[in-house]
């Protein structure tokens, strides 16, 4: 995914897996079939697109890293309140009175 | 007819003036293990006796207890007998039983599902995102500013998350509170408890007692998982830690959207208890507490079932 994110150009599976087998350790290199499962995976849960007018297939990231952490970390600092209720935050919302209050209490020390 | 009007009875005073005087009860920051059983109690005995208020209501034209009018009301649908004239006040009892009841389950299975759907969306992209501390216990790194810490709770396996933000902000002391909280709301599954009054409100969306119980729960657990936390660290070190994350959060974050006016201070409170000089309750009195939530669960139980216990043995 990282590698994806960072490009513009659309990846056929062997372009990934080229650039992913100069990365592991080992020095294995990953199955052609390995790399597909991956990326058909991540494309039904939205995170790759994938362009069929080609052969083989191309696949593009559908929303850059920084889109993707703006997503999640609306639901963490719970600006999205319908939908942060699965989490379970060590400190959920401060009102500004409140994070004055606290500001104070730190300072005082 | 006494065992309808009791339920009645019952289910006004849990659904009206018991919660509101728990929720403004300060006991509760001092033992909220037992408030929390208390919360529960009151959740399921209020729905226990406002379905079996109707429920009995509407069966009284069938026989004198729950047993012996559900099997005459089963004999009166198959057409066999009829004993005393069904009143359309009853007819309409029974109806409304029923619904609530399906109406209750119907939004239970909602809440869990949806929130099964929004757990799972937020794994994939916390998955994609961060990555695994090393020696970590698990527990994963999100490469962000702001200092925050939570868990995603799962059936099979829940994550906890910790931002760079917030390693940045605290010590080695404070990081091991906030991991010991984390990991007791998961160890507790907290999650359960949290999402069965979710469902309850939203259930009952016109209800404020469903709202206010919502949060009282929200703000009991988080007390909870601090008193696990204290095991582990100083008091002094939790409270540090509350506030830097809470001071660090406000700054993050953009102060003009809070709108939420109604929440209430969670920190302070929070910070007010881990105060040397409050102590918790007793255990005698914790005990007790535990044994009055019991016997507010048994009541409804035992007005709905002992009439037709007795006249069996009779």
């Amino acid at each position: 995914m990282e590698l994806m994110w960072g490009t513009e150009r659309a990846l056929s599976a062997y372009d990934i897996q080229a650039a992913l087998a100069g990365r592991d350790d080992a020095g294995r290199t990953l199955a052609a079939t390995t790399v597909l499962t991956v990326l058909s995976r991540l494309e039904t849960k939205g995170f790759v697109l994938r362009e069929r007018s080609t052969r083989p297939h191309h696949y593009r990231a559908a929303g850059s890293r920084e889109d993707h952490m703006a997503e999640l970390m609306h639901e963490v600092l719970g600006e999205a309140t319908d939908r942060t209720a699965v989490l379970e935050r060590f400190v959920g919302q401060v009102s500004p009175e409140e994070a004055a209050m606290l500001r104070r209490m730190l300072d005082g020390r | 007819m006494t065992a309808p009007l009791a339920l009645a009875i019952l289910a006004l005073a849990l659904a009206w003036p018991v919660p509101i005087v728990l929720a403004r009860a300060t006991w509760t920051a001092r033992s909220p293990a037992a408030a929390l059983v208390l919360w529960q109690a009151i959740a399921i005995a209020g729905g226990l006796a406002m379905i079996g208020a109707l429920l009995t209501f509407g069966l009284v034209p069938f026989g004198d207890d729950l047993v012996s009018s559900g099997v005459g009301f089963i004999g009166w649908t198959v057409g066999t007998a009829s004993l005393r004239p069904v009143e359309l006040w009853n007819a309409l009892a029974l109806g409304g039983a029923l619904l609530l009841t399906v109406h209750l389950l119907l939004n239970l299975l909602l809440t869990v599902v949806r929130a099964e759907r929004q757990r799972r969306r937020h794994e994939q992209l916390l998955l994609l995102l961060s990555a695994p501390i090393p020696a970590g216990g698990g527990a994963r790194l999100l490469d962000s500013p702001a200092p925050v810490a939570y868990c995603l709770p799962g059936a099979l396996s829940s994550v906890t998350v910790v931002s760079a933000g917030l390693i940045a902000l605290l010590d080695e002391p404070g990081m091991r509170a906030v991991i010991e909280h984390e990991k007791a709301h998961v160890r507790e599954r907290h999650d359960i408890v949290l999402v069965l009054f979710r469902a309850w409100h939203t259930s009952l969306p016109w209800f404020p007692i469903a709202y206010r119980a919502q949060r009282e729960v929200g703000l009991l657990i988080e007390l909870l998982a601090d008193d696990r936390a204290r095991r582990h660290v100083d008091d002094a070190v939790l409270a540090r830690a509350i506030a830097e994350v809470g001071a660090g959060r406000a700054e993050s974050r953009d102060t003009t959207q809070w709108r939420d006016a109604a929440s209430i201070d969670t920190v302070s409170i929070r910070i007010a208890r881990l105060d040397p000089a409050v102590m918790p309750l007793p255990r005698a009195l914790e005990g007790a507490i535990v044994a009055a939530a019991v016997g507010l669960v048994a009541v409804p139980t035992l007005l709905l079932l002992l009439p037709a216990v007795l006249s069996a043995l009779a």
